[in-house]
């Protein structure tokens, strides 16, 4: 095996349900504020996946009070708690940048049924 | 100074234990045998010379050939001298691997930086180069004035000029150690290192 992977093997986490880009998923990422820790929920739709292995990443939009805003977690961090996938979307793009442009109906993701 | 050869593998990330990430460099170090001890009496200076990597008895030539079999060491493809300073206590034959380094340790890695050929001051100095408009015309990237004129007469030495760049000898010091990891002798050191994959790299530290 590439030793690469070899060596951040143990670090990379493989319990967080699957999700696609489009899905609403609901973070539970873990804040310190000085000695307390606290647990903080972020809940938007996933717009993109990117890279591989330990490097890989995830950016959640959402609107807050009319403002736009994007968080990127590391997909392997060991800050998020837990996470939930809350609405499957039906997207035809790995990445939805145009939603940051988007306005009023064209700015939704139609729910996709799994079953 | 006791230290080792090692070979890098690449960058990647990790995660700390307050969950941040931390850029880090895989190197693959050792084992390195030590093939000679110098010592005060017989060469004048205290050193060891360290073996890596096995080689075929056909690939050695008979200089090294006979450098090896006096010291009853196996063939190495390289060699390298550590000066033992305050450190002295080496013995011919003894092993050194990657668990000579602890974790959150501070060490000295020297490497060779990837060569860039010859380039122009703006990569090599850092210039700042001219206007790509506003009646700049066929001087995008020079280097400007470089001295006076008939007083001095000459380009004062030390002028920052375009030339080779890269491919040389490059230390960093204070590395920190990241991780280790003795059974695949790899180390994990925080940041980049200089040179490119497979190329290779000598750690050491002061002991």
């Amino acid at each position: 095996m590439d030793l690469l992977q070899v060596a951040t093997k143990d670090q990379i986490r493989t319990d967080l349900p699957e999700f696609r880009v489009g899905d609403t998923v609901k973070v539970h990422y873990k804040i310190k504020e000085g000695s307390k820790e606290r647990i903080q929920i972020f809940q938007g739709i996933v717009i993109q996946k990117r890279g591989s292995g330990i490097s890989k990443s995830f950016t959640v939009r959402k609107i807050s009070n009319g403002i736009g805003v994007e968080r990127i977690f590391p997909l392997s961090s060991p800050l998020i708690n837990k996470l939930e996938v809350v609405r499957y979307g039906h997207v035809r793009r790995a990445k939805l940048f145009y939603l940051r442009k988007a306005k009023g109906k064209s700015a939704r993701v139609k729910e996709k049924k799994r079953f | 100074m006791i230290g080792l050869i090692g070979k890098k593998i690449g960058m990647t990330q990790v995660f700390d234990d307050n969950g941040k990430v931390v850029p880090v460099s895989l190197l693959k170090v050792g084992p390195c045998q030590v093939v000679q001890r110098k010592t005060l009496a017989d060469e004048g200076y205290d050193a060891m010379q360290i073996g890596y990597e096995d080689i075929k008895e056909s690939k050695v030539n008979k200089a090294l050939k006979g450098h090896f079999t006096r010291h009853k060491s196996k063939y190495y493809r390289y060699l390298k001298e550590f000066r033992l300073k305050y450190y002295r206590d080496v013995e011919e034959d003894e092993i050194f691997d990657a668990s000579m380094f602890v974790p959150n340790e501070l060490i000295k890695v020297t490497g060779t930086s990837k060569g860039k050929g010859f380039t122009g001051v703006m990569k090599r100095h850092n210039f700042s180069g001219f206007e790509s408009s506003h009646g700049v015309h066929e001087s995008f990237r020079g280097p400007g004035s470089i001295g006076q004129c008939a007083t001095p007469a000459k380009v004062k030495k030390g002028q920052k000029l375009p030339g080779h760049t890269g491919n040389a000898k490059v230390s960093i010091l204070n590395v920190r150690v990241i991780k280790i990891d003795t059974e695949n002798n790899l180390l994990m050191v925080k940041g980049s290192i200089p040179g490119h994959r497979n190329s290779l790299v000598y750690l050491s530290k002061e002991l």
